[in-house]
Parts: C-alpha cells; sequence; structure tokens
C-alpha cells in the first residue's frame, strides 16, 4: 500500500492546471478528493508521475441558484452537498445519494466533479446527474464548453474530458412544482459500490400525468446507464402501478450487469426492477408533497 | 445487581472503574511496534506469490538491487545456508519460511528485499522478477482426499495423500446404536467458512541484533512473548541465540483475536537479516498481506445428526468434520488438541451418547487455523449443535425455546460430566433462556410472527443457548509445545503502598491494565489506581502463555488473585505484630486489618506495607512480594442465552436485525462496563461471519476478496443495538468465581442469527443457511423455491 514515487504540483489557478495538463499529458493525473485515485495508486494499479493537485485553486467549491439553473462547483465536498439546504429544498436526492457514499470521513474529502470525472459506473452521482438532466462545464485551453451529461460518459474510466481539460462545474435545470426525485442503491455493508443503485426524477401534474422523467442505473452497466426505455414508458402517461412495472421490467431487460461477489447478473437485474418501482413511488410521493 | 465489597476509592471487583489504559490510547498516544524507530533500522517487504502452486524457476534481483536503498534481496536459498528457511508450526507440522523451490499458496512469502527506507524496500520489491512454473493446484478439501490427488507435501518423506490428521472422541457403537433405533433423526451439511480476524493494526515487528553482545531484542506483535522466546531459541539456538540472549517485547498491540499467537514466516527472515547484518531490521504487514497470508480461521465442513424422540429428548448426537488447514497446519490448538475444544460440541443438554470424528487435509490455501475470538474450534462446535437443535425442534414442531428449556441440563446437577468427558462446572441455563425470553419479549414476538405470516412478510426469531469452554487449562492435558498452559502474576508493593505487578500474558485491547488492577485492589484494599500493570516484555515479566481462548482472567487472574492473598497473610502477621495481638484476633476489610472488638485498634494495608520495609518482625523477610503460577484445576464453562429477531425484506433478500438480546454467564463480573464492551465486540464479531466476512478462493486458488473493499468487515452502521444482561454463577473452583467473556459473544451469536434467518425463511421449506448469510443467498434460496 505504497504508491510509487510522483511529482507533485499545486496550482493556484485553472490556467496554470491546464497548462501543466498541456505539459505532462497523459503521464499527469489530477487530484481532487482523492478517495478513487489515491487506493489506486497504492494498490499500484496507477502509476501517474505527475500529480496536478487542484485543491488550492480558489472559487471551485460553491452550491448556489443563478439564472434557473442550480450550480454546483467541481471540488465541493460530498458533505456539503449532503448538509446543504438548498440542495435540501430543491433535490432531496442529493442527501439520499450522499449519505449512501462511503462513509463520513470520505465524504469530508470525496468531490462530487471528482466522482463524476472517475467515469466510474460504479459511483452515485452519474446515475444521479443522469436522472437529472445535468450539464457539465469543462474548462481547457481554448476556454470553457458545457458538455449534456449524456455525451458525457464513454467507457470504462472514460469520460468526455480531453486530456488537458478539467470539470470545473455542474449545472442542473431547477426544478418546477409538482417534482420530486429519489436515489437508493443496495450496498452489501456501508461504503461499499452498489449492488444496484437507481435514481428517479420525475414531475407530474395535477392528473398524476408524468410530465418529467429521469431515470439512471448505478452500476449494472460498463457506463453509468439511462433507462431510456423505462422513461418512454413513463412519459406523458398517468403514473399508474402497470405503467410502473412496464418501466421497471424495461430497466432490468436493458441494463447489462456483470455477476460478481455482491450477486448474479439474474439476482441484480431483478434488484433494478425492484430498485426502479421504489424510487419512482418515493420521487412521486415527494412530488405530491 | 452486582455488589461491591469494596469501596469506589478502592474500585475492587464490581466496578465500571474507567479503563487505565484509554487515557493514552484516546489521545494517540499508544505505543505500538510501527512506532519504534531505532538508529540504522532497515526495512524490510516481501514478495509474495501470485500462483497457489508453482515451482519456481528463478529469481532474478538484479534490477531490485539497482532501486536506490535497496541493500539485500534475501531468498530461500540464503537462509538455507543458516538451515532457517523451515521452521516448526505450534501443532508441530512445518512451514517454509522462504521457499527455495516451490510455493504451496497465493501470498506466500518468496523472498524479502531489505532497504534503507520503506518506500525504498516496495519499490524494490516491484522490481524484484520470478520466474514461476504454475502447477494445477489443489483448492477443495473433499478432492483433496481423492486417492489421486497430487501429493502436496511432498518435502515430508514418505508422505503419500494430504491428509494430516483423524481425531474422535465419544462411543460410536453406543451413539450408532441410538441413532438406528431413535424416532427422529435430523442431519445438516454446513461449512463454517474461513474467515480472518482483520485485527485493525497488522503483524509486524522489529528485530534488532546487537551483534557485540550476542543480543536479540525482539520487539513483536506477538500476544504471548514468553513462549515466542522460547520458540525463537529452540529455532535458533543452534547459530548462538539461546534464550537469555533473547528479549521479546511485544508493546501496545491493536487486537489480537488469535491471529498474533502463530509465528509468521516476516518475523523469522526479519531475526535472520539483524542477525547477518547486525543492523535492526523492520517488518510491518500492509491490509492485504495481513488478510491474504496470515491463519485464517474456521474452515470446519461438519455433518452434524441428532437423534432424539418425537416429544422432544435429545437422546443423541453425531459429528463428522473435514478440517482444511491449508498448506500446513498452522493452528494454534494446545498440542494434544488436534480439533481444539471442538468436543464441547454436545451444548447445553442433558443427554450422555456422542460420537465425533475429524479427518484433516492439507489444500493450497494459506495455512491456519488461529482460534478467533474463540477457545480452540468452540465457535464451529457451537454453530453445529445450536443449528441441529433448531432443526430438531422444527422437525418435531417444537417451539425452540421450549425444546431447549426441556432440555437443558440443571442448575442442581452441575458439576456435569458431558459424553465427551468435560465436567462442566456450574451454570443456571434455565434462568438464561428464562431472561433472555423475557428481555425480548418472546411470546409476544411470536404472536407478531403469526400475523405477518398470514400477509406473506418474513419475520423470523432465532436462538442460541451455548456453553462456552475457556481458560486452558490444567496441566494434566494442556500444553503448548511441551510448555503447561499455566498463567502467571507477580506483585511488588512500594513501600508507600503503591504497587507494580507484571503477567505472563498480553492485553491486545482487553484491559487488563485495569481488570487485573481491581483484582488486586479486590484481595488487598489497595486503590486500583495505585496498581501499575505491566506486561509483554520477557525481560521483566513471569513465565506465562500469553492471552487468547478467553484464558486471561481464568488463568492469570487466578494468579494475581492468590499472589495478593499470599501477600494479604503476610500483611496480617506484620498487623498482629504491629498491634501486638495475636493473628487470629484479627478481622480484615478491605484495605485494613482490625482487632476483633475494638475496630478502632486497626492497620491499613498501607501503613502494614511501609512497615514490612521500616519495621517488619524479627525473622521475617523483609519486603512486600509475591508471586504465583497458577495451573487451573478444571476449565471454567461461560453460558448464554442469546435471542435475535430479523425482518427480511422479500424482493431483496435484505436483513434487518431487529433485536437482538445477550444473556451472558461469565461468572462474577470484575468490570462491568469491560464486560460490556467485550459483549459488544464479540456480538459484532459474530455478525460478521453470519452475515458478512468469508474468504473466498476461485479454483485456482486465487482469494477473490482480499482487501477490505470485497471482505466485509462490519461496522457501527452494520451493528444492531444490543441488548445485554448476565446470569452469574461462580465457577466453584475459580479464586475469585470468574469464568471469562471475551469470546462467549463471538461463539455464540453466529447461531442465534442464522437460526432467527432460517425461522423467518422456514414457510417456504428453507431449513437452513451456510453462513455468511447474504442478501443475494436470502433472495436465490426463495427464488429456487418459488416463494419470489
Amino acid at each position: 500500500m505504497i504508491a510509487q514515487s510522483f511529482q507533485y504540483e499545486s496550482p493556484r489557478t485553472i490556467k496554470e492546471a491546464i497548462e501543466l495538463l498541456q505539459k505532462y499529458g497523459d503521464d499527469a493525473k489530477i487530484l481532487s478528493g482523492g478517495h478513487s485515485l489515491i487506493p489506486m495508486m497504492k494498490l499500484r494499479f496507477a502509476s501517474p508521475e505527475y500529480i496536478i493537485d487542484i485543491n488550492r485553486i480558489p472559487g471551485l467549491s460553491y452550491i448556489k441558484e443563478e439564472g434557473g439553473m442550480l450550480k454546483i462547483g467541481a471540488l465541493t465536498r460530498e458533505a456539503e452537498i449532503e448538509h446543504s439546504d438548498l440542495l435540501k429544498k430543491h433535490f432531496p436526492i442529493f442527501g439520499d445519494v450522499t449519505k449512501l457514499i462511503a462513509d463520513p470521513q470520505v465524504r469530508n474529502m470525496g468531490t462530487i466533479g471528482g466522482n463524476l470525472a472517475h467515469g466510474d459506473a460504479a459511483n452515485d452521482h452519474p446515475a444521479v446527474m443522469l436522472a437529472l438532466n445535468a450539464t457539465v462545464i469543462a474548462a481547457g485551453p481554448d476556454g470553457e464548453r458545457a458538455i449534456p451529461i449524456d455525451e458525457f460518459f464513454f467507457g470504462f474510466y472514460q469520460t468526455a474530458l480531453q486530456p488537458d481539460e478539467i470539470l470545473t462545474e455542474i449545472q442542473i435545470p431547477v426544478s418546477q412544482h409538482g417534482t420530486g426525485s429519489a436515489y437508493h442503491k443496495l450496498e452489501r455493508k456501508v461504503g461499499d459500490y452498489a449492488t444496484a443503485g437507481v435514481a428517479v426524477h420525475l414531475t407530474l401534474d395535477k392528473n398524476n400525468t408524468c410530465t418529467s422523467i429521469g431515470i439512471g442505473l448505478t452500476n449494472v452497466n460498463p457506463t453509468p446507464l439511462r433507462a431510456a426505455r423505462s422513461e418512454q414508458a413513463l412519459f406523458g402517461k398517468e403514473l399508474t402501478e402497470e405503467a410502473i412495472a412496464e418501466a421497471a421490467k424495461y430497466a432490468s431487460e436493458d441494463c447489462s450487469p456483470s455477476s460478481d461477489l455482491r450477486g448474479s447478473e439474474e439476482y441484480k437485474r431483478a434488484m433494478v426492477a425492484v430498485l426502479v418501482k421504489r424510487m419512482i413511488h418515493k420521487a412521486a410521493e415527494r412530488a405530491k408533497a | 445487581m452486582i455488589q461491591c465489597k469494596t469501596s469506589k476509592a478502592i474500585s475492587g471487583m464490581g466496578h465500571s472503574m474507567k479503563r487505565k489504559e484509554d487515557a493514552r490510547f484516546l489521545q494517540g498516544k499508544g505505543h505500538y511496534v510501527d512506532d519504534i524507530k531505532l538508529p540504522g533500522m532497515l526495512y524490510m517487504d516481501i514478495v509474495r506469490s501470485p500462483y497457489a502452486y508453482a515451482k519456481i524457476k528463478s529469481i532474478n534481483s538484479e534490477e531490485a538491487m539497482k532501486v536506490p536503498g535497496v541493500v539485500a534481496v534475501v531468498t530461500g536459498r540464503d537462509l538455507e545456508k543458516y538451515n532457517l528457511h523451515w521452521m516448526p508450526t505450534l501443532m508441530s507440522d512445518t512451514q517454509m519460511v522462504l521457499p527455495t523451490d516451490t510455493v504451496m499458496y497465493q501470498a506466500q512469502e518468496v523472498c524479502a528485499v531489505i532497504a534503507t527506507s520503506r518506500y525504498a524496500a516496495r519499490d524494490g520489491r516491484e522490481a524484484v522478477r520470478v520466474e514461476y512454473e504454475p502447477m494445477k493446484p489443489v483448492i477443495d478439501p473433499y478432492k483433496a482426499m481423492d486417492a489421486n490427488a497430487p501429493v502436496l507435501r511432498s518435502d515430508k518423506e514418505g508422505k503419500k495423500d494430504n491428509h494430516i490428521w483423524n481425531w474422535k472422541v465419544g462411543n460410536k457403537e453406543k451413539t450408532d446404536k441410538v441413532f438406528d433405533t431413535a424416532e427422529v433423526v435430523v442431519k445438516q451439511h454446513m461449512h463454517i467458512p474461513r474467515i480472518h480476524v482483520a485485527s485493525i493494526e497488522t503483524c509486524g515487528c522489529v528485530a534488532d541484533y546487537d551483534k557485540v553482545n550476542n543480543h536479540l531484542t525482539m520487539y513483536m506483535t506477538t500476544q504471548a512473548p514468553h513462549a515466542i522466546r522460547t520458540v525463537i531459541a529452540l529455532v535458533a539456538g543452534h547459530v548462538g541465540l539461546t534464550e537469555e540472549k533473547v528479549r521479546v517485547v511485544s508493546p501496545d498491540i491493536g487486537g489480537g483475536f488469535g491471529g498474533k499467537v502463530p509465528v509468521y514466516p516476516g518475523y523469522v527472515i526479519a531475526i535472520a537479516v539483524s542477525f547477518l547484518v547486525g543492523k535492526p531490521v523492520k517488518w510491518i504487514e500492509d491490509r492485504s498481506e495481513n488478510l491474504q497470508a496470515d491463519s485464517f480461521a474456521r474452515d470446519y465442513h461438519i455433518t452434524v445428526e441428532m437423534a432424539g424422540t418425537k416429544a422432544g429428548k435429545i437422546q443423541a448426537t453425531r459429528f463428522k468434520v473435514l478440517a482444511d488447514h491449508g498448506y500446513t497446519d498452522a493452528s494454534a490448538n494446545p498440542s494434544k488438541f488436534n480439533t481444539g475444544l471442538f468436543s464441547i460440541a454436545t451444548g447445553s443438554y442433558d443427554y450422555d451418547t456422542s460420537y465425533m470424528e475429524a479427518d484433516a487435509v492439507y489444500t493450497n490455501k494459506p495455512p491456519g487455523g488461529v482460534a478467533y475470538r474463540c477457545s480452540f474450534r468452540v465457535t464451529e462446535a457451537v454453530h453445529a449443535i445450536e443449528r441441529i437443535t433448531d432443526r430438531f425442534a422444527f422437525e418435531i414442531g417444537k417451539d425452540p425455546a421450549q425444546l431447549r428449556m426441556d432440555n437443558f441440563i440443571k442448575k442442581e446437577d452441575f458439576p456435569w460430566k458431558s459424553p465427551t468427558g468435560w465436567i462442566y462446572d456450574s451454570g443456571d441455563y434455565h434462568a438464561g433462556l428464562k431472561k433472555a425470553m423475557e428481555a425480548i419479549g418472546y411470546d409476544e414476538l411470536r404472536k407478531e410472527q403469526a400475523e405477518k405470516r398470514k400477509k406473506g412478510e418474513l419475520m423470523g426469531i432465532g436462538i442460541s443457548t451455548f456453553t462456552e469452554i475457556v481458560g486452558a487449562g490444567p496441566s494434566k492435558d494442556f500444553d503448548i509445545l511441551g510448555i503447561k498452559m499455566f498463567d502467571s502474576a507477580e506483585i511488588r508493593v512500594h513501600p508507600t503502598g503503591k504497587a507494580i505487578a507484571r503477567f505472563g500474558t498480553k492485553s491486545q485491547g482487553q484491559g487488563h491494565e485495569t481488570t487485573y488492577a481491581q483484582i488486586i485492589a479486590e484481595e488487598l484494599g489497595i486503590p486500583a489506581e495505585n496498581i501499575q500493570i505491566e506486561e509483554g516484555d520477557t525481560d521483566t515479566a513471569p513465565y506465562g502463555l500469553g492471552t487468547y481462548a478467553s484464558r486471561s482472567t481464568p488463568t492469570a487472574g487466578a494468579a494475581a488473585s492468590i499472589a495478593a492473598r499470599k501477600l494479604r497473610d503476610k500483611a496480617r502477621k506484620i498487623a498482629a505484630y504491629l498491634l501486638e495481638v495475636s493473628e487470629d484476633d484479627l478481622e480484615w476489610e478491605p484495605g485494613k486489618f482490625s482487632v476483633k472488638g475494638a475496630p478502632e485498634k486497626s492497620k491499613t494495608i498501607q501503613e502494614i506495607v511501609f512497615a514490612a520495609y521500616t519495621n517488619h518482625p524479627q525473622g521475617m523477610e523483609a519486603g512486600f512480594e509475591a508471586t504465583h503460577y497458577y495451573d487451573p484445576p478444571n476449565l471454567t464453562f461461560p453460558s448464554g442465552a442469546y435471542i435475535c429477531v430479523v425482518d427480511i425484506d422479500k424482493e431483496t433478500g435484505a436483513i434487518n436485525v431487529r433485536r437482538f438480546v445477550a444473556i451472558d454467564d461469565c461468572g462474577h463480573i470484575i468490570n462491568p462496563m469491560i464486560v460490556q464492551g467485550q459483549v459488544h465486540g464479540g456480538l459484532t464479531q459474530g455478525i460478521a461471519p453470519a452475515m458478512y466476512e468469508e474468504l473466498i478462493y476461485d479454483e485456482d486458488g486465487n482469494i477473490l476478496n482480499g482487501t477490505f473493499m470485497d471482505y466485509l468487515v462490519p461496522t457501527a452502521v452494520e451493528s444492531p443495538h444490543w441488548e445485554t444482561g448476565h446470569v452469574v454463577t461462580p465457577s466453584p473452583h475459580h479464586p475469585i468465581g470468574a469464568k471469562g467473556v471475551g469470546e462467549s459473544p463471538t461463539v455464540g451469536s453466529p447461531p442465534a442469527i442464522v437460526n432467527a434467518i432460517v425461522d423467518a425463511l422456514s414457510p417456504y421449506g428453507i431449513t437452513h443457511m451456510d453462513i455468511p448469510v447474504t442478501p443475494y443467498k436470502v433472495w436465490k434460496a426463495l427464488k429456487d423455491k418459488g416463494a419470489i
């Protein structure tokens, strides 16, 4: 559990950080909360020659509402998200998800930006961001660009971020009246990755018709997965038990989990169905509250 | 309620005195082996095998030697020159220190890298190139018994199979006869899986050989420093390290649980290197090495049967065990007990017929197994008997609590001889279970369960009423490598009435510095806070066999009590001299002797001790010291009645332990707070194998969960709210009536949890679940039965 030696850089501006990324290329890794990267380095699964610690760059940690958008800075710690009044008001799903991320010590350090930029389908925020239709802001040598969340996750530990880009902000449209969201994952014990996890974000009108719906799945696919067919099964329809059951069935069919120590593929598909059903109910209750 | 004979100022037995050691632990000022830094110290790291079974074709250290700071790479061939490449295990089997030809399990030590820093040692380790020729390993212990299985221990002359030993106890013919004619016979096969103690501090040492004085100081994480010193002298005496030239120091230890009893190869390599280079050598395992290579616990495959009447009378039990010891039998049992104290498996029930047989085999897995918070295979025994008792109750349709009540050994029948020959010292099993049932509201819970079942909801209630066997042990039967399993205490009271006491045991978190002080305070009336306790340094402490198997209070605690009584006898003589009365005219109350009928004439223990140094009677030896080596006349038999309530989410298989009541009988209690802490910790280490922990290997012998990411040690979040209580039946043969408590909850709780889970699933025809019972296993069982 001792990392290979590396050179440590601590830029004070995003510009400096990008310059370092341009200089070192693939030999560099960005350090934010460090709770994915450092264990990989200690096990020598990753041995970057350069570590670019972005923790000393000011102005990357915030949660604010601006122009109908909720904006979360990339360096915002999970613990800050967990306890944010603004998020509790608009998105109780953040309370659901952060409480299930690792343990309090990890949440004191781990950042939302790191959780997404790591590109790990086992992480919890990706499914939530898919459900919430988030946009990721990345800064690079040519300035900033906005990446829709559906274009962000590519493959195993791969994202749309270029080697010289840094994730700086997450934007989420502020929800309207009648909106509710919920997240849950099954885990073997606290701190474990999900056996299966499901995020649901929906809006109901006064006729109980689903006017918006987002469903994201955790750790049941090589990449974070949007349950698109499940969403279609509910969008514009009345939220009946039959419709929910159909959505649950589609999600369990469309994911592709692998058997491991957490359970068989069959079990995980079954759990996706159970969780989709439960999270839709929970989100709907919150929407009606 | 616990009655205290002493005031709070004295804090003898029964006081919940705050732990004296916690001031340093809570402030991060404990002193562990990794805190030791000596001038010129070198660091060792170990190259480990990626294969479970392979020939070593070559070890190339060229690149490693180029890493700045690396000073040596040590192989089995190097140790062979000094005949230090093999060592004995505690069970008189043999084990490689470093291999010369073949590796026998994944994560086995292959060679060691020595460097001037820990970082350089690790970089050097990564640069060593080893060429292997992998062979097909034997992983399944049943396949190891096959006639055509490859013979793994070909190093042993004439060895033709993988069988290690066969053990049996009881009356086979009589047992078979009862089974042949019994009205009811139930049978269950179960695996008590391989688990790991996973103590928070891993193993390590600093070997410091002084060439000038030919003296070795060995700082190491050991639960048995004196035994280790003797072992070092036996193994390395031929190179000059005779026993007076060896000092073993066991500093603060961050959890042992049996895993720090064995001698691991890393210790021996560190000694050898320090001996050769004349510099201190530090070796500290990292977490994965600890989990993957150090001794496992359990791994018993058990077939258990129970015979009885339809009315519910237990008549006989039969046990067949296959023990998977991995590469070598590295158990930490008393020498004469291959299966430890498994023969306690007849349980808490009054019947006279049982037969047990066990075989042990070698496989290509790490060696073991240690007694993980368990007095030598008692966890396996208790799981078997408490599961089969529930199966019997289910089979005849009787409430499992009632069945137990009907079959318990009665309070008045103690001492009671078990079918396998143990003499149970004392107990009141009926009172224990009654208390547990009242605490949890058993009858109401059964009603609630009936209602829930009508609605298809899964709720279960599980019971475990176990008898433990601890305090090894009487010298007639108990030794480790020939050394009898007594333990010792030496008390020295200073002129001002303050004391230091030293012991042959070694605390790893149990709170000895407090409990031993309280025992001495009870006997002498000196305030416990004025009694300093020391353990772990073989140069100063009296010889003893160490701390494991809940033996410290039964052995060293008894030694403390008797040594203190020797001092009280001396105090009486001095008091009689000072008060000018005869000894018979004196009466004792904690802290002073007074003249009968004239209580104003008295001498405090402090005055008496001062006189022992300043004004002792002519002809009496001056000073105030006593030592005692205690050889217990019998083992002690703590017991418990545990009841667990679970709710199961039918759709996901998730198990919620709603309630857990633990009523323990550990005899007289020394410090109730420490006992409660022990019970809480032990219960959490019981829920671990019941629901979370298992070391899993694939067919090639690769460990699949060699880190804490996948080896699931439960945390506070997974721990239910433990509800504890006591029944007290003092041990009649122990000087203070104590029995030991550390293991009871670990040993007794897994079957309570599993019995509750199986009870919840029983409407679907499920009669058994192997541990650990996970949500996935529950879901699969329900699915297989068509319940979901």
